[in-house]
Order: structure tokens, then sequence, then C-alpha cells
């Protein structure tokens, strides 16, 4: 039923989001995962997002064709910027030069990252309990 | 005389079709808000309105067959689907404003809930009328 659909946006709005958290808390919890070796270091990874089009002919009425336009998670990506290499000798892991590998992961964009992803998500849940109040208000219509 | 409740409703039924259709499409920019590349987009509500069967409405084709495209006016509402004209683009190519797509949300809600007020008040008009109290 197309007036539900709204549920649909909002509900992968919000799982989109939550993956956005859920990497950012993954890239800050690993910031300080140093590793000897610059290849198996830790990777910053982002979320990738896409616009899902109902496709013509999935659905039968032009109206859920037009609109609709949920939110996908394709995929994740690492990140392939250079680890930081830092000289620490006295670190168990430390490679033969006396470095250790601190992974990508910048705290700070990883931050505003996370408030923009918070933001976003309660942007979906405000949508959310408004469209919801506005239908239980159309069902009582006429009562 | 016969009452046709579609009539009797007026525009306010149009509207509250066309108010919902609009609120997914703000839904579906909110939901966006993050997807690089997507163009935000509104429903042009005057024109929909309009073509749907308002005050100034044109005239009409006459619909005799289902199949005929009809004066539905979420059908309106997506010839008058329009892109938003960005204020700030992101990079990424995303055009969706939250604060701007949070405004026309609360203007849609709130228009909304004036179109179940008038339309409430229809219904209850026809109850007094049926009861005769």
């Amino acid at each position: 039923m197309s007036s539900f659909k709204i549920f649909d946006i909002v509900g992968s709005g919000l799982s989109a989001q939550s993956v956005r958290l859920n990497t950012v808390a993954s890239n800050l919890a690993n910031a300080d995962s140093v590793s000897g070796d610059p290849n198996t270091v830790y990777k910053a990874r982002h979320p990738v997002f896409q616009a899902v089009q109902a496709a013509v002919g999935q659905s039968a009425n032009a109206t859920d064709r037009a609109s609709g336009a949920t939110v996908r998670v394709t995929g994740i990506v690492q990140s392939n910027a250079a680890p930081t290499e830092r000289y620490d000798p006295g670190n168990p892991l430390a490679d033969e030069h006396g470095n250790v590998y601190a992974p990508n992961v910048n705290v700070v964009e990883e931050m505003t990252d996370m408030i923009s992803a918070s933001r976003a998500y309660q942007d979906n849940v405000e949508v959310l309990n408004t469209s919801k109040d506005l239908m239980l208000a159309t069902l009582k219509l006429g009562s | 005389m016969a009452l046709n409740l579609d009539t009797y409703l007026g525009v306010h039924a149009d509207a509250l079709k066309l108010q919902s259709k609009r609120m997914e499409v703000i839904a579906d920019n909110l939901a966006n808000s993050d997807t690089p590349g997507y163009k935000a987009r509104d429903i042009d509500f005057r024109a929909a309105m309009a073509s749907a069967g308002g005050a100034d409405a044109p005239v009409k084709l006459a619909t005799t067959n289902p199949g005929h495209l009809g004066t539905d006016p979420t059908t309106e509402a997506n010839a008058n689907l329009k892109y938003r004209v960005p204020l700030a683009p992101a990079l990424d190519g995303n055009t969706v404003d939250a604060q701007q797509e949070q405004a026309a949300f609360a203007d849609n809600t709130v228009r909304y809930q004036a179109t179940l007020t008038f339309l409430s008040s229809r219904f209850r008009s026809l109850m007094t009328a049926i009861t005769g109290q």
C-alpha cells in the first residue's frame, strides 16, 4: 500500500545511517591499533550510499515509480590513505627499523562524521514519528 | 437531492492525497541527505492542486475507461515533481539541505493536519445531518 511507503523510505534512511555510525565506531575503536606491517594495519572504513529509484515496471502505478528513492548501502570501502609511520622501537610490534604503523583514521573527521550521521538519524526518526502521528489521525478521521 | 460525497468533501480529499505524497517526497530527500549525487525534489503544490481540480482548474479530459490518464491528484503530483534549486550544493553533487527539508516537512505536516480538521468537520456536519440532533 502506497501510503505506508514512507516507512520503507525512513527505515532505509535509518539503517543506512546506523551502518555509518557503526563504521565510525569501528574506525574510532581501532584508531590506535598499530601494526608492524603497513599492509596489515587497520584501514578506515566508509560506507557508500546510493539512492534506489523504484524500477519501472516493478510497481504498477506511476505514483510509486516517480517518488520513492530509498537509500541503500552499496558497500563499505577502505580508505587508501597511507598509514601513519611512527618511530617506536619499544613497541613489541615494531619492525626491524623500529617503526610501527598507525591506522589512517582521522579522528577529527570521524567525530564530525558521527555528528552528521547522528543528525541525519534524528531527522529520519522525526519524520517517522510525524508521519506515524498523521497516519493515526487519518485513521481516526470522521470518528 | 442526492449527495455526492466527492463534491461534498471538496478540494480537501485531493489535498490530503497530495500532501501525503509530498510527505513521501520530503522523506525521500531526508533519507538521502548523505547520498552522493542525489538531487532533492519537491512537489509544486499549487500547480498540482490546480490541475487536480482546484479553483482555477483547466478543462479536463473525460475519463471513460480505467486505462485513461485521469485527474488523480497523485498523477498530477508526479507531473509536478520538480528538482529543488540548491542554495549550496555539496561537492559530491548532493543538493539536500536538511534544514530546508525539515522546514518543508513541518509546513506539510501543518497543512496535512489542517486538511484533516476540515475533513473531519465535514464528516461531523454530515453526521449531524444524518442523526438530526
